[in-house]
């Protein structure tokens, strides 16, 4: 099994040096995603960690505030990153099948999608910072507890926020990844960088489907 | 009787003539390499300088400490002082003073395999740190932090009047290159092994680093996160932990011990793991209970997960939840224990030589068991009342960290340094520094037992005359064991161009690192090592019989 990749497979112009052959480096390259995924939710786990403590103390009061998110924005972001995920799919697919055009097309589109979901985010975001709902000096509530009604904003905006630096993170790769497939670096069986990517944002994905029910749901019954 | 080093001598005395040192020259060849050799060496660079910084911190704190009155420092130059000590040496040198030097250097070697996973990466994570120790050596030439190195709210984030962001950030981002490391090396043991080398026939130094991933890898996002959170509400005046929002300052601290208490394992796993390379190689004996060794480290990681809420006992949490934990802390004796028993079961007849390393390894197994002992005093609840926040819990943790850690550093640095420089130290220097750094350590650190117990708080720089006698031995103490550090540090440079050439293997160990010339070549291996057997097939039987031949 060492060392004993077959000199006629030009497979091994994209195997590092450290490693054997492509099937080594792949699977070291996927378990490390999953590692670094794992990571990641435990760095998103200190927020829903936050979350959970306060949606305990303050229940009324997280009802009450999350009744003026936009329950239509949040749905109509949940499917547009669903359907990413989906064309994340499907690009995988066609980075295994070796199919150039079809995977551009791909992980543009799935980049666009990430695109349309930054846009809705900042119109409601907008929306917020006019209704004085950011928390800080400008932040205003008519109702009761203020106060409590202030930090369950601020933890939608961590929440939301730190999720859109991911979101904002993986278009970025993603047009990268386009850039490269467009050159062809993806050709015979070097797909591993356009499957790890897809773990990342599938990531990515899951952590909406969490925080839509979370924040946006919590209060509608 | 011949040791085998002058066996060795004899034998195999030479230094190969291309290595990983000289295979490349030039600063520019060293910034860009991915070699996780000379990664290690970066980092080795680089923990010493804050290793350096931090001890002048302490240094200061004990000088200040000889006398009742608080007459060196003021009382908020001291706050600083603390707090650059224990920040510096926990993030700075002790969570990556064994798995990112040694570790680095030794572990591919150790698995057969030519670099770790992603070289890049490695690489990455050393800069990082670097960043990461740039921002906190801002933070203190503009002032320093005197929030103390767990950085409690509302504190942090309210009162301080100190560069407490700064310093955070710091510590963030050399989080990262943690994070980094851990995955690098768990990948690493997962994908890289060499052909026979199956997960039961890996030394023992690979099981208690695979552990200490572990805990790097699940714990450090959560600090991460938890001191992002901490500088956004101090900057910004508004957050989760805010009381004036109904938040609760005391989240910040169960969210900074989950990670803060596994990382207290970071700083104990890899030096366990060191040990059980020195007692085999110097008793020269298998490993008494391989499988029970292994499983502790993973034991001691995942139990490590579940404990920290031992840190808040007298923080307003409840009589029930510190119950469990004070149970759940009382577990980790166990495999903490198992590892000890089993390396004096080691031990037993086998036939031991008082090489440097071995010093050091056998006033480890001494002080680590002061150390967890005292841990389980600490662990009980009513007793914890009395000694929290006192000298005590200082000595006990600095058993373990600098009396555990630090001597399972210096002991596998002084192992492995033939390897890694292709020379040896001179070893009756090694001895001498081992011995000095033993008696000072204890010095130091003892007599605080015996204050804390007697009610001397920590953090304070004045005190009541009566602990004064308590305080004098202990800055005795700190000066001697000043001079256990610094003469390694003379002897290994003065090594670099005068010790004795070692050959492949000065020792006679077992490891595959031993099994390439010293210094190794770029890829460590001319041809990729099959192995065929279990780890420490030492026999002292095959060592007498070559006694024998070459005298």
């Amino acid at each position: 099994m060492p060392i004993l990749t077959s000199p006629l497979s030009d497979e091994s112009a994209f195997v590092a040096e450290q490693f054997d052959d492509i099937e080594q480096q792949r699977d070291a390259a996927k378990l490390g995603m999953w590692i670094f995924l794992a990571t990641e939710v435990l760095f998103f786990g200190g927020l829903f960690l936050g979350y959970t403590v306060y949606r305990f103390t303050y229940g009324d009061v997280f009802i009450d505030a999350s009744r003026r998110l936009s329950v239509l924005l949040g749905a109509t972001n949940t499917a547009v990153l669903l359907i990413s995920s989906l064309f994340m799919a499907l690009a995988v697919r066609a980075a295994k099948l070796d199919q150039r055009r079809q995977l551009i097309r791909l992980l543009l589109g799935t980049a666009l999608l990430g695109l349309v979901f930054m846009s809705i985010k900042t119109v409601e975001y907008h929306k917020d910072f006019v209704d004085h709902l950011v928390p800080g000096p400008h932040f205003e509530w008519s109702s009761k507890d203020p106060q409590n009604t202030e930090l369950f904003f601020w933890i939608y905006f961590a929440m939301t926020g730190l999720h859109a630096i991911h979101v904002t993170v993986g278009i970025g790769v993603l047009l990268v990844l386009a850039l490269l497939a467009w050159r062809g670096k993806f050709a015979k069986r070097n797909y591993n960088p356009v499957e790890i990517v897809g773990l990342y944002w599938h990531f990515v994905d899951i952590v909406w489907v969490f925080l839509f029910p979370l924040l946006y749901l919590v209060g509608h019954r | 009787m011949k040791t085998a080093t002058e066996i060795d001598i004899k034998t195999e005395g030479q230094m190969a003539r291309t290595h990983y040192l000289n295979v490349d020259l030039g600063l520019k060849s060293w910034l860009l390499t991915t070699d996780h050799k000379r990664i290690g060496i970066l980092y080795l660079c680089t923990i010493l300088i804050f290793f350096a910084i931090a001890s002048v911190a302490a240094a200061l704190m004990r000088l200040e400490l000889l006398t009742p009155q608080g007459d060196l420092v003021t009382s908020a130059t001291y706050n600083k002082l603390f707090t650059v000590h224990g920040v510096l040496m926990v993030w700075f040198f002790l969570i990556p003073s064994i798995p990112a030097v040694l570790g680095n250097f030794v572990l591919p070697m150790m698995i057969g395999a030519r670099d770790v996973a992603f070289p890049k990466l490695n690489l990455f994570s050393w800069y990082l740190f670097v960043a990461g120790g740039a921002l906190a050596l801002w933070s203190l030439i503009r002032g320093g932090v005197d929030t103390g190195w767990t950085f409690y709210t509302p504190y942090s984030t309210t009162y301080a009047n100190s560069h407490v962001i700064l310093m955070a950030a710091g510590v963030f981002v050399a989080g990262f290159s943690s994070i980094i490391t851990g995955l690098n090396f768990m990948t690493t043991t997962h994908k890289m092994r060499a052909p026979g080398l199956t997960w039961f026939r890996l030394p023992l130094f690979v099981w208690s680093l695979y552990a200490t991933s572990l805990i790097l890898v699940l714990a450090t996002p959560v600090l991460a996160i938890t001191l992002a959170l901490m500088s956004v509400e101090r900057f910004w005046g508004i957050g989760i932990f805010d009381p004036k929002l109904g938040g609760d300052p005391v989240l910040f601290q169960h969210l900074f011990w989950f990670y803060s208490h596994p990382a207290v394992y970071i700083m104990i796993l890899p030096g366990m793991g060191v040990i059980s390379e020195l007692i085999t190689c110097f008793s020269r004996k298998q490993i008494f209970g391989y499988g029970f060794v292994a499983a502790a480290s993973m034991a001691i990681a995942i139990l490590g997960f579940v404990v920290w809420g031992h840190h808040m006992f007298v923080s307003s949490q409840s009589v029930y939840a510190g119950m469990v934990f004070s149970i759940l802390s009382f577990l980790v004796a166990i495999p903490s224990a198992i590892k000890v028993f089993n390396w004096t079961a080691t031990l037993h007849k086998g036939s031991i030589s008082f090489q440097t390393p071995m010093l050091y390894a056998l006033g480890f197994i001494g002080l680590f068991t002061i150390g967890g002992m005292t841990g389980l005093f600490l662990a009980t609840l009513a007793v914890d009342v009395h000694v929290h926040d006192s000298y005590f819990v200082i000595a006990h943790f600095h058993y373990i960290m600098v009396g555990g850690m630090v001597m399972a550093f210096m002991g596998g640095l002084h192992y492995w340094w033939p390897k890694i420089t292709g020379r040896l130290y001179p070893e009756f220097a090694g001895k001498l520094a081992a011995m000095i750094t033993f008696i000072g350590f204890n010095l130091t650190f003892f007599p605080q037992f015996i204050l804390g117990y007697l009610g001397m708080p920590r953090r304070y720089h004045a005190y009541p005359p009566e602990f004064q006698l308590f305080n004098v031995l202990s800055t005795a103490g700190a000066s001697i064991l000043g001079i256990g550090y610094l003469l390694p540090l003379i002897y290994f440079l003065w090594s670099l161009k005068f010790g004795r050439v070692a050959g492949p293997n000065p020792w006679r160990a077992t490891g595959l690192e031993w099994q390439t010339p010293s210094p190794p070549p770029k890829h460590n291996f001319k041809e990729t090592p099959i192995v065929t057997g279990r780890p420490y097939a030492y026999s002292a039987q095959e060592d007498a019989d070559l006694n024998l031949a070459t005298v």
